[in-house]
């Protein structure tokens, strides 16, 4: 059905489209993580951080929801509210967020959610794109992204996809920085140990963008991403650059099934 | 105006002792923090918070620059008539932003 309707509405659905038209491949891909050892950043939270995340009234996150919630339904410019499209039937974004990042299908680049939002912007709302790590755009993907809440992210990869992994992969895998540091020696070789007073997580994307206690306000994956890059005194990358984006999906795939929790508490 | 989130009970019996929470955004910047470049961050706190019952102040709070982001209050009262209770914040420069609930008490 959705396949037959592709050519008709195919410029308002590829705004947050399904899955590709690729067959994609959902084999578990290998990892440096044992698939049977895959936790969330969650469980490396103290209980009563757990217990503010479950409070869906304490969660501070959920400020931006309740903002992005109202952006999503507020027109923008000259044309018309994300939810005009996106508010029901075919097009809900209920579990839109777990396939992301993925190939925009029309200039074949690697989108994150934030990208997928500011092309809506520009394509279909006749909008300028918001700033990277704004407080609108932080607003509106922790909203979308809230929508896929509880349901598992995808490790769907498809041929095209499989090019900017691999990049990813190698991002990851590679040392860098004065402290000679990859994300691997701690994420993968490490997790579980000490790191001065924190535990070392497994480094999920799952909870993103979160709510952090060492930022005392929400902030996205590559923000984060930023930070350690930073900590290991390397030059961290810009907002959106092409690293990061190949390293979000990277991170996508390893987290082989974890269900979404945005919005998150995180250290 | 700042994004609130209230959690009050829209009924309650008369005499109950009710639970009230408040969440309100905001940075509360201490002052006593510098900038990538050295320079001091100004102070910019809520300062002071009341809960109003009917006009009448049921719970107040005053806020300093040690108190974290996104300050989050849980308190109570004793539900005496229906009405409305005010949740009103003032910061450092005499900005008030508030949000009311409606509370219908049964005897």
């Amino acid at each position: 059905m959705r396949h037959f309707r592709w050519p008709l509405i195919g410029l308002l659905l590829g705004a947050l489209s399904a899955c590709g038209e690729e067959p994609a491949s959902d084999s578990v891909r290998e990892t440096g993580l044992a698939p049977d050892t895959i936790v969330s950043g969650y469980a490396f939270l103290t209980p009563e951080t757990q217990s503010e995340q479950d409070d869906d009234f304490l969660n501070p996150a959920n400020l931006w929801v309740d903002e992005g919630g109202k952006l999503f339904l507020s027109e923008t410019g000259v044309s018309a509210a994300c939810a005009s499209c996106h508010g029901e039937g075919d097009m809900r974004l209920d579990g839109a967020a777990t396939r992301y990042p993925t190939i925009d299908h029309a200039s074949g680049e690697l989108v994150n959610l934030e990208g997928r939002i500011n092309l809506c912007r520009t394509r279909h709302q006749q909008a300028d794109p918001l700033e990277y790590e704004s407080e609108p755009l932080l607003s509106l993907t922790t909203y979308v992204a809230s929508l896929s809440r509880g349901q598992a992210i995808s490790t769907a990869l498809s041929t095209d996809e499989q090019v900017f992994y691999e990049v990813g992969k190698t991002y990851f895998n590679t040392r860098r920085g004065q402290f000679n540091l990859s994300c691997r020696e701690c994420h993968d070789l490490n997790w579980g140990k000490q790191l001065r007073g924190d535990t070392i997580s497994q480094g999920h994307s799952n909870g993103f963008p979160a709510y952090r206690l060492e930022w005392q306000t929400l902030g996205s994956l590559h923000r984060r991403f930023r930070d350690c890059d930073a900590g290991i005194r390397a030059e961290p990358r810009t907002y959106g650059s092409a690293d990061y984006l190949a390293l979000e999906l990277y991170l996508r795939v390893r987290a082989q099934g974890l269900p979404m929790e945005t919005p998150a508490i995180r250290r | 105006m700042a994004a609130i989130r209230i959690s009050a009970m829209k009924t309650a019996k008369a005499g109950e002792i009710i639970e009230l929470k408040a969440l309100i955004r905001h940075k509360m910047e201490t002052g006593f923090r510098r900038g990538s470049r050295g320079e001091a961050i100004p102070r910019d706190i809520i300062t002071h918070f009341v809960c109003l019952y009917n006009g009448e102040a049921v719970f107040e709070a005053d806020f300093f620059p040690s108190v974290a982001a996104n300050p989050f209050l849980i308190f109570y009262t004793r539900a005496t008539e229906s009405g409305t209770l005010e949740f009103r914040w003032t910061d450092q420069h005499g900005t008030v932003s508030s949000q009311t609930a409606n509370i219908s008490v049964e005897s």
